[in-house]
């Protein structure tokens, strides 16, 4: 399915652009990290890729489309009104995936996000890192090939983050290709092997991560490193 | 004051003993309400859930009508039925008017825009909270009305009692079209009416208890189904 080919790719909001225009090429390898100021547009360009977003402008295409081999975990998780296990099965429920392939599955995932005794419990009394791990365990359990995350340790606490760093790296050397926004540089330095540096609703540098953190070309690049309030 | 401290005794009187024209009357009132519940259900509850869903030309214009038709005024809507199912009415064929069908039939009319507005409302909360999920997983339509009616099945639940509590109470269309006739369309509402023009305060009391206990039972149930929401223990 790869690669995903952005080309000149626009997006506007009531009349107001809000991204763009960007031209990007995703690969395979990864995980990319998204990085760039509130509001530089990398929910948008996330969800351009996934293709969840309308497009004023240009192109975005797979070299062969599978839209059911994405999944994408949104920055706020949505958590649908049903228990733990009921969460993760609904994904494989849709696709009409037998029942004894769903309960297999369904385990293997709750002992893996280490919600085993909450199995039957109402998803939606989850804590903030419990629900990100459910949304991200949902999103994996189709197996996916390429995995969209945006900010999914925003507001959450330290051992919930490291849990969902291991978890991704993991999935990310199992062969998921991941992209995921994030605004935290540390992390973005832990998990990245390239990145894109987003700014006022463009791709302002990409590059290896190595390149990018050590040698920024940019001065938007330099000013974002410094921690700079760019406008 | 000794009119109705009598009524009262003669009421509960009524209640404990099981008096059979009590109990015909009450179960026939339950028959109808419930019938036509269910049926307005079946249309207004997926009815509402594809409003949340779907977008398109006239759907503002629909809810709007939706809305309005919530306050028709039920005697009004007796009165088109009258005319539309009496003999010489296009639907007089059917013989349906002074039956419990009849009586359904205005019901359904009534509370179809109650149970179809509060649905929607539901489900279009509902519909906020799973969209950006429902087509991140490339949900069909049909796939996200039945999720939203699963998973809202609470609000639901709600908005058929609240339907309910409208349709046991009424009194002006199911008098006539049903014309409330002893053994065959008497229900609670006409029966009070009728028994309290009489002067029988007693029997007209003690319908007035069974119909406040159903009344009692549905706020209530609303009420503890509202608590379950929030707990979510079902
Ligand atoms: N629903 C919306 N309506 C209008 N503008 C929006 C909306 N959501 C985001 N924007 C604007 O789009 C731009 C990019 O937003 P976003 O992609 O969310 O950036 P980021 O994820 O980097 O914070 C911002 O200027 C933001 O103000
Ligand atoms: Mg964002």
């Amino acid at each position: 399915m790869f690669p995903l080919c952005l080309s000149n790719v626009s997006v506007a909001r009531r009349g107001k652009s809000v991204l763009g225009p960007v031209d990007l090429v995703i690969d395979q390898g990864g995980p990319t990290m998204v990085i760039g100021p509130n509001g530089s547009g990398k929910t948008t360009l996330l969800r351009v890729m996934h293709g969840i977003e309308r497009i004023s402008e240009g192109t975005a295409a797979w070299a062969k489309p599978d839209h059911a081999n994405h999944a994408y975990v949104f920055q706020s998780p949505v958590v649908l009104r049903r228990t733990v296990a009921e969460n993760l099965s609904y994904p494989l429920y849709l696709i009409k995936y037998a029942k004894p392939e769903i309960n297999t599955a369904v385990e293997y995932w709750i002992e893996r996000i280490g919600l085993g005794k909450v199995a039957n419990r109402s998803a939606t009394r989850l804590s903030g890192g419990e629900r990100q791990k459910l949304a991200i365990a949902r999103a994996l359990i189709r197996d996916p090939k390429v995995l969209f995350l945006d900010e999914p340790c925003s507001n959450l606490d330290g051992q919930s983050t490291r849990e969902i760093e291991t978890l991704l790296l993991e999935t990310a050397a199992a062969g998921t290709r991941i992209i995921m926004a994030t605004h935290d540089m540390a992390q973005a330095r832990r998990l990245a092997a390239d990145v894109v540096f987003m700014k006022s609703g463009r791709i302002a540098e990409t590059g290896l991560a190595p390149d990018v953190f050590d040698a920024p070309k940019t001065s938007e690049l330099k000013a974002f490193f410094k921690g700079d309030i760019l406008e | 004051m000794n009119d109705i401290s009598q009524g009262l005794l003669a009421a509960l009187r009524l209640i404990v003993t099981f008096d059979a024209e009590l109990w015909e009357i009450s179960l026939r009132s339950l028959q109808v309400s419930l019938t036509a519940v269910i049926i307005a259900s079946a249309v207004a509850m997926p009815f509402g859930a594809f409003l949340a869903v779907q977008r398109f030309k006239y759907r503002r214009l629909i809810i709007s009508i939706m809305n309005a038709l919530m306050g028709l005024p039920p005697v009004v809507v007796g009165l088109i039925f009258y005319i539309l199912l009496s003999r010489s009415g296009p639907f007089g064929v059917f013989g349906l008017l002074f039956t419990p069908w009849a009586m359904i039939i205005v019901q359904i009319v009534i509370i179809t825009p109650i149970i179809a507005s509060i649905s929607h409302q539901a489900m279009r909360e509902l519909w906020a909270e799973y969209h950006d999920l429902l087509i991140s997983l490339n949900t069909s339509k049909w796939q996200r009305i039945k999720t939203l009616i699963w998973d809202g099945r609470r609000n639901l639940l709600t908005a058929g009692l609240a339907g309910f509590g409208r349709a046991i109470g009424e009194v002006g269309a199911i008098m006539i079209v049903g014309g409330n006739i002893e053994h065959a369309t008497r229900v609670l509402t006409t029966a009070i009416a009728l028994e309290t023009g009489k002067g029988d305060f007693a029997l007209a009391l003690g319908l007035g208890f069974v119909l406040i206990g159903l009344a009692l039972f549905v706020n209530i149930s609303i009420h503890w189904l509202s608590r379950t929401e929030r707990e979510r223990r079902w």
